[in-house]
């Protein structure tokens, strides 16, 4: 493996992180938007995303650091061709951000109802263009250069749409399943039904677009296509089986397992399509090696990595280890249902 | 339409930077007065720093919050607005950018472990968890700001036209402006916050709210701005004669020096022409003298370079750097007048106009940021990489820009507008619960802090 391949490894594993916590609080911020007048579900979701938003935020900074640094010729690429997608996926992020920080400390029912609509909505916004972002360059419309793309039909096509909206399912998915384990964790068995239904819908729905996704890249880039029903298929399957094991649980109301399982579904697509446009970073456009910076930046991207490791994974682990056994928490827990016990 | 793009790309940077330069600077020193605030309330037994330490760590959570969403519009920047300079360079300053990365990544996880471990976690274990966010704030702000030095003064790439081949990372990172440009940033960052905090507490002082929780919110961080202030113009100093070295034309521009010559009057305020400075106060020979410590030093001028090569807007960037001087200067008279009323009182001075001083410290403290912002920023122009790389030739292609910098700015207006609505009703509601003696912020017997405790009822 060159240190050009590790760095690849590196920014698909951050990119994998962001997906899957990043992905869990705009798809439980999807779900706030779509409670209703429901009070408690939202509570579960202050309470649950509270104290580790923007900890998983952070991975976002991390794959853009790590693009620009170790494929600075991909991040031009991309972020000038994709500028209007972009914009709104940055949008959606302030948005979401400014959401969350205010509405900790609003009191007042309006405040309250204003930055929950704001975080709803934005948690849209994000994963939407996120999604057409991956799609344009799946489908091998962001050529090398300032701006060399279509502005427009790079991102608004088939293709990008449907990965748009499998990115926003996925984040619903991961986040009802996260949600489920977490209404458990606050005593709330009527809330653990709650999201668990919402779970199995959001997964049939992200399985339909899935598939959906599959016949575009058929058509539409078959480059990457020929990777997912080739090297990329095992993981592929993975994923499907992952998802199938996660369904079954949650029917079967299971303790344990549907949270890996989830997580396991969607990093193995990720690096499924990894490992499906493999040599290239942006799909015969751009390969892994020729984008890569000097050995000296690729070197010290990868010393970073592994002091980040040796510092920062103990200490999300300390934070998650805290959160989950109630030594660190925002809000009160969500009172038990009415009528219940 | 070319120039207009860049007009637009340049606006957009300014505004985002100079509103994340502010929360920036709180997240970085905040941390350290809430520290010493909760160090004096375990060590001391003093209930109102702890009470004090906890409520600014509500603050810490909220403006922690949304500068991470304006720097994260900031790095997104790197690529909507200027992603030849990334393209070309990422791959050399971005290895300062990991480090940030990770020192960021940090802070937000020991942030979220303090801000939400009041109640649970035992005192001491609480107050050792605020430490790293005191640390990793430095380290973030060395690698920015390191960053920004190295497009100040290039180095350790190569070839210098055309693609980068090969990067020696220690040189970039270590480049010859970060040892004056970052401690600059960072005392920058202690002075603005401390002068910002104490500034509140004295309006509240000033509106007959003379409590022992006010004169300590007033007391500590202003100590700390006081003391950072005197070393902070000491800095300044080293760097103005560094950059008088280094990048003589930005020099010229903030002294505007038409002519390269010796015995050159230095200007305080005054408007810049091709002729010389017209009105002003000046002062023979002084720059020379501040540039070499004689009258005879030579001064290099802008007419040193072609008129394309030279920084826009000399008369601001002249003003922005006199009033930055200017407000250092008298910020250094506040903290001698607090060093006095301490020296005979072993207290603060007592009198309104002290108080008005202090509330006014720190506007004015952030005005002189911005200045200083401008100085540099400005000053280095038009070169992104100077004297490597023009700022028009790192702009985007896309179009588009004009719209995007209208929203941010409409974005922004409203975000700030609501940070500052928030800060105000959180304090609002610390008086009321002050009124009524509320409850201790240690131990299980003191009930949720009062931010949560109306939330979900």
């Amino acid at each position: 493996v060159s240190s050009a391949d590790a760095v690849a490894v590196v920014l698909w594993i951050g990119a994998t992180m962001y997906a899957v916590f990043g992905g869990a609080d705009f798809g439980a911020g999807l779900w706030t938007l779509l409670t209703g007048r429901d009070r408690r579900p939202r509570e579960l979701i202050d309470w649950a995303v509270g104290p580790v938003w923007e900890v998983n935020h952070v991975w976002l900074i991390f794959v853009l650091v790590v693009l620009w640094t170790g494929f600075s010729s991909a991040f031009e690429a991309v972020f000038s061709t994709l500028f209007i997608p972009l914009s709104l996926a940055a949008l959606g992020i302030v948005l979401r951000g400014a959401g969350f920080a205010f509405h900790k400390t609003a009191r007042r029912a309006r405040g309250r109802a204003i930055s929950e609509a704001l975080f709803g909505v934005s948690s849209l916004l994000t994963p939407f263009f996120m999604g057409t972002v991956v799609g344009a360059i799946a489908g091998g419309r962001v050529p090398v250069g300032n701006a060399a793309g279509n502005a427009v039909t790079s991102w608004l096509n088939p293709l990008s749409l449907v990965i748009g909206a499998l990115f926003v399912a996925t984040s619903a998915y991961v986040a009802a399943v996260f949600l489920v384990s977490d209404a458990r964790r606050a005593g709330a068995p009527d809330l653990e039904r709650y999201f668990s239904t919402r779970a199995l819908i959001a997964a049939v729905v992200t399985g339909a677009l899935a598939a959906g996704g599959l016949v575009l890249l058929h058509n539409d880039a078959k480059f990457v296509f020929d990777g997912l029903t080739g090297d990329g298929l095992p993981l592929v399957i993975l994923s499907l089986l992952c998802g199938i094991a996660v369904l079954i649980l949650l029917r079967r109301g299971a303790r344990r397992g549907a949270r890996p399982l989830a997580v396991g579904a969607v990093a193995a697509v990720i690096w499924g399509w990894g490992v499906a446009q493999n040599p290239y970073l942006l799909p015969q456009k751009l390969t892994i090696a020729d984008a890569a910076a000097p050995s000296a930046t690729l070197t010290s991207v990868l010393i970073v990595f592994g002091v980040a490791v040796v510092l920062v994974l103990p200490s999300i682990a300390l934070l998650f280890t805290l959160v989950q056994r109630n030594l660190v928490e925002e809000a009160s827990q969500p009172p038990p249902p009415p009528g219940a016990d | 339409m070319l120039a207009s793009q860049l007009e637009a790309a340049r606006s957009q940077m300014a505004f985002t930077l100079g509103f994340h330069i502010i929360l920036a600077s709180v997240g970085v020193a905040f941390p350290a007065l809430m520290l010493i605030a909760n160090y004096r309330g375990l060590r001391h037994d003093d209930q109102d720093a702890l009470r004090l330490a906890e409520r600014w760590s509500r603050v810490v959570a909220v403006t922690f919050a949304v500068g991470a969403v304006t720097g994260t519009v900031l790095s997104f920047e790197f690529g909507l607005l200027w992603p030849a300079f990334t393209g070309r360079f990422g791959q050399v300053f971005g290895v300062l950018f990991a480090i940030e990365g990770i020192c960021f990544f940090l802070e937000a996880i020991f942030v979220a472990i303090y801000i939400f471990g009041w109640k649970r976690l035992a005192p001491w274990t609480h107050f050792w968890a605020g430490v790293p966010i005191v640390i990793t704030g430095l380290g973030g702000a060395f690698s920015v700001v390191a960053v920004n030095s190295w497009m100040n003064q290039p180095q350790g790439y190569s070839p210098t036209t055309g693609d980068v081949t090969s990067v020696e990372p220690l040189k970039v990172i270590f480049n010859p402006a970060v040892p004056y440009e970052v401690p600059h940033m960072i005392l920058a960052a202690y002075l603005v916050t401390g002068f910002i905090v104490a500034s509140v507490y004295a309006v509240g002082m000033l509106r007959g709210r003379r409590d022992r929780i006010h004169r300590l919110g007033l007391l500590i961080p202003l100590t700390v701005a006081c003391i950072a202030t005197p070393i902070q113009f000491a800095v300044g100093d080293t760097a103005a004669r560094a950059i008088a070295k280094d990048q003589p034309v930005k020099f010229a521009a903030m002294e505007c020096v038409q002519k390269t010559s010796t015995d050159v009057t230095e200007y305080i305020f005054g408007r810049c022409t091709s002729s010389g400075v017209k009105g002003g106060i000046g002062i023979p020979g002084f720059d020379s003298f501040l540039v070499g410590w004689s009258t005879s030093t030579q001064v290099t001028g802008l007419d040193s370079v072609p008129p394309d090569d030279r920084p826009p807007a000399n008369t601001m960037l002249h003003w922005a750097f006199d009033i930055m001087v200017g407000i250092c200067t008298m910020l250094i008279g506040l903290g001698l007048w607090l060093a006095w009323g301490w020296w005979r009182k072993r207290d603060f001075p007592q009198t309104r106009w002290f108080l008005r001083a202090v509330a006014i410290s720190g506007i004015a403290s952030v005005v002189a940021l911005e200045c200083g912002w401008i100085v540099t920023e400005v000053g280095r122009q038009p070169w992104v990489v100077y004297n490597v790389m023009r700022t028009e030739d790192a702009v985007t292609k896309a179009s588009g820009i004009w719209v995007t910098f209208i929203a941010v700015l409409l974005l922004y207006v409203v975000l700030g507008t609501v940070l500052i609505i928030t800060l105000r009703a959180m304090a609002r509601r610390w008086r009321g619960a002050d009124a009524e003696e509320g409850g201790v912020p240690y131990g299980p017997d003191g009930g949720p802090p009062p931010v949560v405790a109306e939330g979900t009822g």
